[in-house]
């Protein structure tokens, strides 16, 4: 895709910037969608309506009266905050979130950058989630948004171990650290999806990267950084109009980018699950963006469905659960392998 | 300008600028965040020379491992409130001679290194992570190996001094 833009505009730096926005419009319009669909589902799971009335047809403009709300509110700095830093950081926060989409391949046709060690950039550019997410805590000056943010840097680097072993995983028979190619090494039918593979190891992975991926995207069981009846609101509580919204996006953007890293590493991403049929890049659009929000979906039913975990026990399910499974995933695909 | 040189000016300034702060700055927690725009913009560098590797190692250890630890020692040493915290000059004698003899070091080591130039390759998916992979596996499996022991124990041993034995009553 991008030697077309390139050749229609002649310019590569117009090309790719156009580029690097492509993500941003499935971002935006998804998010909007993403929690419409957070309220539905907790509603009908608690055997409630959620929104009915803004828009008609069960109250599908609810987000849209939200975030014009939220555009409209004004913007409020505490005044014993640090200014700078608090205006900062929820830029911080949602470049590190956009910055995975950058090596993840929506279609067999686009990727941002195609580069070689594509998964390890999306591991190593959260990173920089932890420490705008410090920053917001700190620069609040609020008892609530520091213990909010210190939990949630602490749950983040901690199950950032796991994930990346259950990874290494599916990197050990790819042998490649490239999403594009991950992707077409499973190209064909569904059984030839990465998750199949060498059963039980890879399910096992795909198991422990997903749960702590549930801890990264501080959704719940994990979600003790915002767990309202401590902290109020977590790190995010001293924000309001746009900066709120904006920690909201990424948030819901770090939730698909996890999403789309399980669908892509372990369910073949673009590929149709059919072979060829329904195949090829606009297809591998449609197949790609169902895989995300099916995860996406699974994510929302345990949120609503599991209590919260304390913080002993988050630790223990990072350190003695998740990690020597991982390694034992590890193990076992590369005995397999040899074998 | 190329758009090569507009990337490199960017990516030089924001580091140089982040670091000058990082210095200057009055206020240690100001100093430990803007040490995320310098390593960010060591990173971009990185990613200029065509070290992939080494770029996105850099960011996973130094944003996410380093930099977070920082972050936790400061934070968790002061109050959250009334933040007074002072950088001040001190020893000015023995530190300028400590940084004079470093950097007589580091130029000396510039000046003498026989300096290879490979015609930088605009090929971007050309990765250097199989390389270092192989040569990490054959030619520097020793100190790999050895490298790896001296983190676990450094990591057994943090372990065993902030953890203390609670006794059941």
């Amino acid at each position: 895709m991008d030697e077309i833009l390139i050749n229609f505009l002649g310019n590569d730096i117009i090309a790719y910037t156009l580029m690097a926005f492509v993500p941003l419009v499935w971002i935006v319009p998804y998010a909007l969608f993403a929690v419409y669909l957070e309220r539905k589902v907790s509603a009908h799971m608690q055997d409630r309506l959620g929104p009915m009335y803004t828009g008609g047809w069960h109250g599908w403009a609810q987000t849209i009266a939200d975030i014009l709300k939220l555009i409209q509110k004004e913007d409020i700095v505490p005044s014993s905050a640090d200014k700078k830093l608090h205006l900062l950081s929820p830029y911080v926060v949602f470049i590190g979130s956009y910055a995975a989409f950058a090596t993840i391949p929506f279609s067999s046709a686009y990727i941002g950058s195609n580069i070689n060690i594509g998964l390890f950039y999306v591991i190593a550019v959260s990173s920089l989630v932890v420490a705008g997410l410090l920053m917001a805590g700190w620069s609040s000056n609020n008892k609530w948004s520091l213990f909010g943010a210190m939990r949630s840097a602490a749950q983040i680097v901690s199950y950032e171990i796991p994930s990346s072993l259950a990874l290494i995983a599916v990197v050990m028979i790819a042998g490649s650290l490239n999403l594009q190619e991950i992707n077409q090494m499973q190209s064909g039918w569904f059984w030839n999806w990465y998750v199949f593979k060498y059963p039980p190891f890879v399910f096992l992975a795909f198991v422990i990267y997903f749960v702590a991926s549930l801890a990264e995207t501080n959704r719940t069981p994990f979600d003790m950084p915002e767990a309202e009846s401590e902290l109020v609101a977590g790190y995010h509580t001293e924000y309001s109009g746009m900066k709120f919204a904006l920690f909201f996006l990424a948030e819901y953007a770090n939730m698909f980018a996890v999403s789309a890293i399980a669908a892509t590493v372990f369910f073949g991403g673009w590929n149709s699950p059919f072979g060829e049929f329904l195949g090829g890049p606009l297809w591998g659009v449609f197949w790609f963006l169902s895989k995300g929000m099916f995860f996406i979906f699974i994510q929302m039913w345990l949120r609503w469905t599991l209590p919260r975990l304390r913080v002993d026990q988050l630790m223990y399910v990072s350190w003695k659960v998740l990690t020597p499974w991982a390694f034992v995933c590890i193990v076992g695909v590369g005995l397999w392998t040899l074998l | 300008m190329t758009l090569y040189e507009a990337i490199f000016y960017f990516f030089a300034i924001i580091t140089l600028v982040s670091a000058g702060i990082v210095v200057f700055s009055k206020n240690v927690i100001h100093s430990a965040f803007s040490l995320l725009f310098t390593f960010f913009g060591v990173t971009g560098i990185y990613v200029l020379l065509n070290a992939d590797f080494i770029a996105v190692t850099q960011l996973l250890i130094y944003v996410g491992g380093i930099l977070v630890l920082l972050l936790f020692g400061v934070m968790l040493t002061n109050k959250v409130i009334d933040v007074e915290l002072k950088t001040g000059t001190l020893q000015t004698v023995p530190a300028s001679i400590i940084v004079a003899s470093i950097a007589g070091v580091l130029c000396g080591v510039f000046y003498i290194t026989d300096w290879k130039i490979i015609p930088a390759s605009m090929d971007a998916t050309k990765s250097t992570t199989a390389g270092l992979g192989e040569m990490f596996m054959t030619t520097y499996l020793l100190p790999f190996e050895v490298a790896s022991v001296v983190l676990l124990v450094a990591l057994v041993g943090a372990a065993m001094i902030a953890r203390k034995e609670r006794t059941v009553e």
